[in-house]
C-alpha cells in the first residue's frame, strides 16, 4: 500500500512540477466540440463536427458567408446570367436547364503539391452520382447531366433544371482524383470502406485548405497544422487542435482549466448552458450569440381530427406565451418565430400574423370549434371527448423539455390537456417522426440555408408514406395546392422581386394554416477567449472555420 | 487441468455463439435503422436513395439472413466494418480496448489493493473507531455518484489548482510517459474511489467471518503473531469470495466505464459501445459486446483457477462436475 501511495504521490508531484504544461503558446488554438466525426470523407454522412474540421482543410466552390450572401471560395468569380458565366439552355430531353461555368482558383493545390484541376471535378461528379458509393445526397450530382472541361482550371456544369440558386454548388465537395480514383475504380461498392479519407486521414494530398490534418485519435482529438501549399491568406495559428468532449459540463470544466481555449458555437453548449456560463465566467470570456437558421417548432399531425381544425391550431398558438418563454428561458437571446423564415433572411415577410399571447382569443376559438364543455378545467366536445394533445420531443434535451413544460402549463390554462411523451432521439427521429406515428405534436428543429425553398417540408408530394419508403419531411401531412404551386414556381423564378412576392404569399399561407406551431429561432453560442479576434459566427450550416485564416490572437 | 480447460473453452464458445445471436437479434429489433436517421437529416433524400442505401448497407435483407452472413464472415476472421467510425471493426476495437485496459485495469488494481488493505485493517479491529472510520469512508465512496465525483475532481485539480489535465489522453505533441500518466490520474482516481468502498466492505465481511473460524483460533493457540494469523492464514481464506467479486468485475472492466470515459473524454470501450448501440452500428456494437462477454467468461475461468490455488479443498476435478 505504501508503494501504491508513493507512486500516486510521484505522479502528482510530476504533474505539479510540470506547472504550466497545459498553458500553450498563442500560436496554438484548442477548440472543444461535443462530437467526433464518424468519417472524414466529405460526401459520406453529413455531420456538423466533420464539416467544422474539414472546413479548415478544404474549401467548397461556393458557400454562404456570415451575411448570408453566396460567395466564391474555390472558384474565382460567382457565375451569373449577367456576367455571362451562366446561360440558359434546353437539355437534350427538352427540359429547361442552365449551363454554369466555374474557374478554379489558379493556385489551388492539394497538400502534396498536386494541382487542383478539372480532373478532380470530373472524379467527384462520378463518385457522387454512382449509385453504389453510399453518398447519401445524390440530388446535386443527379441534376448535373454533363460537365464540359474547358481546360485544367475551367469547366461548365450543365444542370437539367433551372433554379434561382443555380450558382451555388456548396455541397459539391472536391475529391482528390490522384489519390482516390484507383480505390474507387477497384470497387465502387467498397469505396466508402476503402477511402483514404478514413484509411489515411493525415495524407496531405487529401487537403487543400489552410490546414492539413496531422493527427487523428479516434474519439479524442484531431490536430491540424499549416498547409504549405495553401494559396490564400496565411493563418495566424500554427496549430489547431479540435478536441471532442461529449459531456457539456466536462467541456466547460476543460475550458475553465485551460485545457481548451474555446467552445465552438456549431457543436458546443446549448443556449441555456451558455447563458449560465456567461453569468459565472463572463468576465474572463467573450460569449457570442448568433440567431441562426435553426427553426424550433412543433409539427402538428394534421391527420389527427382534433388538430385538423385550423381554429384549434390557432388557439394553441394564441394560448402559448412565446414572448415570456423566450425572455424567461433564453433571456431574449432566441427570438420568437412567427414563421419558418428567419427575420435575417431577405425573403422574410414582415407583415405576418404573429399570434400574440391572448388566452381569451384562444378560448373563443376553442368554443367556436365546439370544445365548450369544461370539466375539471379540461374542455370536452359535444361527444364528451376531452381536448387532449400529445407533445413529443427528444428525451434528455433539457431545453426542449423545459419548453414543453411551459407549453403544457399555458395550454392547461385554456382548457387543453397536454400530455408529454418523450422518446430518445434515436427512436423519435428513427421511427416516430419519420413514419408520422406521433398522434399530436412533435417539437424539434429544422436547419436550413438562406432562402431555402421548403419543398421537402411543405410540398404535398413529400409526405412520408409506405409508398415512398417514408422519405420526405412533410411530417405534418400538409396539403395545400397553392403552396405546392408557389414552391414549384419559386424554385425556377430568377427575378428576385417576383420571387420575393411568392415567398411573402407562402409565408402567409403557413401563418394562416399553421401546419406547425412556430416557437423560436435557435441561437448558436460561441464561448471565446477574450484574445481571439476575427471569428465571425455565420448562423447557418456552413461553419465559421471556412474563414479560419482570419482568426488571430490579439497582440 | 487440461480437461477442465477444454471443457470450459467449449462451454465459452457455445455461450458466445448464443450471445452473438441474442445481441444481433436485439440490435435488429431496435426501432429505426441508420437510413431512417439519415432521411431525417437530409431533406433531399428520395425514396430511391433510401432504398439504394439500405441495399448497400444490407439492411433490406431479413435479420436471420444478415446474421448468417455476418457469422460466416466472422468465423473467417472478418468482423465487418464499423459504419460510425468508417474503419474495420477490429481496427476500432483494439485501440479502445487498449485504452480501457490501461484505465480500468489501473483503477481495478488500485481499488483491489486499497480495498484489501482497508478491509483487513477494519476486520482486524472490528467496531473500533478505525473500523467505523473505514466503513464511513467506504459508504461515502459507494454513495457518491460517479459523474459528480468526476466533475468534482476536475474542478478541484484541473480548474482550481490547475495541477492536472481535465481530460483526454495526452498533451498534443508530447508522447512522454509522465505526460500520459498525468492524464490518467483523475479518471483512475474517480473510478477507484467509486469502487474501493465495495471492495473494502467485501474484504472486511469475509475477514471477520474467517477470523471467527476454528483454524484461526488454533493458529492463535499455537502462539502465532496476530499479523501472521491475519495475513498468513485468514487473508488467504477470505480471498475466495473476493475473487468471485473480482471475477464478476472483470467483464465490467473491459466493457468500460461509460460515464467516466465520457466526462474525461477518454476514448475507451464504454463510450464505444454506447455510441455503437445508439448509432445503429450493428457490427461494432455486436463485436464489442461479444468481447465483453468473452472477457467476463475469461475472468470467471481465472477465478476458478484462483480458487484451486487459494483453497486446497478445491480441485480441478471437483470443478469439472
Amino acid at each position: 500500500m505504501r508503494r501504491c501511495l508513493a507512486v500516486l504521490v510521484i505522479v502528482l508531484c510530476s504533474a505539479l512540477a510540470q506547472g504550466t504544461a497545459w498553458a500553450r503558446d498563442r500560436d496554438e488554438l484548442v477548440i472543444g466540440v461535443t462530437q467526433f466525426p464518424s468519417t472524414f470523407h466529405p460526401s459520406i454522412d453529413a455531420m456538423m463536427a466533420k464539416s467544422y474540421i474539414l472546413a479548415t482543410t478544404r474549401r467548397p466552390f461556393t458557400t454562404y458567408d456570415a451575411n448570408w450572401e453566396l460567395v466564391c471560395l474555390l472558384c474565382t468569380t460567382l457565375p451569373s446570367l449577367e456576367n455571362g458565366m451562366a446561360q440558359l439552355e434546353t437539355t437534350p430531353d427538352g427540359k429547361q436547364g442552365i449551363a454554369v461555368t466555374y474557374a478554379i482558383q489558379p493556385q489551388a493545390t492539394w497538400g502534396d503539391g498536386t494541382p487542383v484541376t478539372t480532373r478532380d471535378v470530373l472524379f467527384t461528379w462520378e463518385v457522387g452520382r454512382h449509385p453504389e458509393t453510399g453518398v447519401s445526397n445524390l440530388e446535386l450530382y443527379r441534376t448535373i447531366w454533363k460537365i464540359e472541361v474547358k481546360d485544367d482550371k475551367t469547366f461548365t456544369m450543365h444542370f437539367d433544371k433551372l433554379s434561382f440558386d443555380y450558382a451555388g454548388i456548396n455541397d459539391f465537395l472536391l475529391l482528390p482524383a490522384h489519390l482516390e480514383e484507383s480505390r474507387f475504380r477497384a470497387s465502387p461498392r467498397d469505396y466508402r470502406n476503402r477511402t483514404m479519407f478514413d484509411a489515411e486521414p493525415t495524407n496531405k494530398g487529401l487537403h487543400f485548405g489552410p490546414y492539413t490534418i496531422t493527427e487523428v485519435v479516434a474519439g479524442s482529438h484531431v490536430v491540424l497544422e499549416l498547409n504549405p501549399t495553401w494559396w490564400g491568406k496565411k493563418p495566424f495559428f500554427r496549430r489547431i487542435v479540435v478536441r471532442a468532449i461529449e459531456n457539456t459540463a466536462a467541456l466547460e470544466a476543460n475550458l475553465l482549466s485551460g485545457a481548451i481555449d474555446m467552445i465552438a458555437g456549431e457543436a458546443g453548449l446549448a443556449l441555456d448552458q451558455a447563458l449560465a456560463f456567461e453569468k459565472r465566467n463572463g468576465r474572463d470570456y467573450r460569449v457570442l450569440y448568433k440567431p441562426s437558421l435553426v427553426y424550433e417548432h412543433m409539427d402538428v399531425n394534421l391527420d389527427n381530427p382534433v388538430l385538423a381544425d385550423v381554429r384549434v391550431r390557432q388557439a394553441l398558438l394564441y394560448g402559448l406565451n412565446r414572448d415570456a418563454l423566450s425572455s424567461r428561458l433564453f433571456e431574449g437571446r432566441q427570438p420568437v418565430a412567427h414563421g419558418f423564415v428567419n427575420p435575417l433572411d431577405w425573403v422574410h415577410a414582415k407583415d405576418l400574423p404573429t399570434y400574440p399571447f391572448d388566452p381569451d382569443r384562444a378560448r373563443a376559438l376553442l368554443d367556436e370549434a365546439g370544445w365548450t364543455d369544461i370539466r375539471r378545467g379540461i374542455r370536452h366536445n359535444a361527444g364528451g371527448e376531452p381536448l387532449t394533445v400529445e407533445i413529443m420531443t427528444t428525451a434528455g434535451n433539457r431545453t426542449r423539455e423545459l419548453v414543453e413544460q411551459v407549453v403544457q402549463s399555458d395550454w392547461r390554462r385554456i382548457g387543453v390537456d397536454a400530455r408529454i411523451r418523450n422518446q430518445p432521439a434515436r427512436v423519435l427521429f428513427g421511427e416516430t417522426v419519420t413514419r408520422r406515428s406521433f398522434p399530436g405534436t412533435v417539437m424539434f428543429a429544422w436547419m436550413s440555408a438562406p432562402e431555402n425553398v421548403p419543398r421537402t417540408t411543405l410540398h404535398s408530394s413529400h409526405i412520408p408514406s409506405p409508398e415512398n419508403s417514408f422519405s420526405g419531411q412533410n411530417y405534418t401531412g400538409f396539403r395545400n395546392a397553392e403552396a405546392d404551386d408557389l414552391i414549384e414556381r419559386m424554385e425556377t423564378e430568377l427575378d428576385r422581386d417576383r420571387r420575393f412576392e411568392m415567398w411573402q404569399r407562402l409565408q402567409h399561407i403557413y401563418a394562416d394554416e399553421l401546419p406547425a406551431l412556430p416557437l423560436y429561432f435557435r441561437s448558436d453560442s460561441y464561448i471565446l477567449p477574450k484574445w481571439l479576434e476575427g471569428l465571425e459566427p455565420t448562423g447557418h450550416q456552413y461553419p465559421t472555420t471556412l474563414w479560419v485564416e482570419n482568426w488571430r490572437a490579439a497582440p | 487441468m487440461t480437461r477442465f480447460l477444454l471443457q470450459r473453452l467449449v462451454q465459452s464458445a457455445i455461450v458466445i455463439l448464443v450471445m452473438s445471436f441474442v445481441v444481433y437479434g436485439l440490435l435488429g429489433l431496435m426501432p429505426g435503422d441508420p437510413i431512417d436517421v439519415m432521411i431525417t437529416a437530409d431533406p433531399n433524400m428520395t425514396p430511391a436513395d433510401a432504398a439504394r442505401l439500405r441495399e448497400i448497407y444490407g439492411l433490406d435483407r431479413p435479420i436471420l439472413e444478415r446474421y448468417a452472413t455476418w457469422l460466416g464472415a466472422a468465423l473467417q476472421g472478418d468482423f465487418g466494418f464499423s459504419r460510425l467510425r468508417a474503419q474495420p471493426v477490429i481496427d476500432v476495437l483494439v485501440p479502445a480496448l487498449g485504452n480501457t485496459t490501461i484505465l480500468l485495469g489501473a483503477a481495478f488494481a488500485l481499488s483491489l489493493a486499497l480495498g484489501l488493505a482497508a478491509g483487513v485493517t477494519a476486520a482486524a479491529r472490528p467496531y473500533s473507531r478505525l473500523d467505523y472510520a473505514i466503513n464511513f469512508a467506504a459508504f461515502a465512496g459507494i454513495s457518491i455518484p460517479p459523474f459528480w465525483l468526476a466533475l468534482l475532481l476536475i474542478i478541484v485539480f484541473a480548474v482550481i489548482l490547475g495541477v492536472l489535465p481535465a481530460g483526454g489522453m495526452g498533451t498534443v505533441g508530447s508522447h512522454g510517459l509522465w505526460d500520459s500518466l498525468s492524464y490518467l490520474v483523475l479518471p483512475v482516481a474517480s473510478l477507484t474511489i467509486a469502487s474501493v468502498g465495495a471492495h473494502t466492505r467485501y474484504v472486511r465481511a469475509a475477514m471477520i467471518d474467517t477470523l471467527r473460524q476454528d483454524f484461526i483460533r488454533t493458529a492463535r493457540a499455537k502462539g502465532l503473531s496476530g499479523r501472521r494469523v491475519v495475513l498468513g492464514h485468514a487473508l488467504r481464506h477470505a480471498m475466495i469470495p473476493v475473487v468471485t467479486i473480482a471475477a464478476l468485475d472483470f467483464g465490467y472492466v473491459f466493457s468500460g466505464a461509460m460515464i467516466t470515459e465520457t466526462i474525461f473524454a477518454y476514448p475507451g470501450m464504454g463510450r464505444l459501445i454506447y455510441d455503437a448501440v445508439m448509432g445503429n452500428d450493428y457490427n461494432l456494437a455486436l463485436v464489442a459486446l461479444l468481447f465483453a462477454t468473452a472477457l467476463t467468461l475469461a475472468g470467471n475461468l481465472l477465478a476458478d483457477i484462483a480458487y484451486v490455488a487459494l483453497d486446497p479443498r478445491i480441485s480441478f476435478r471437483s470443478l469439472e462436475r
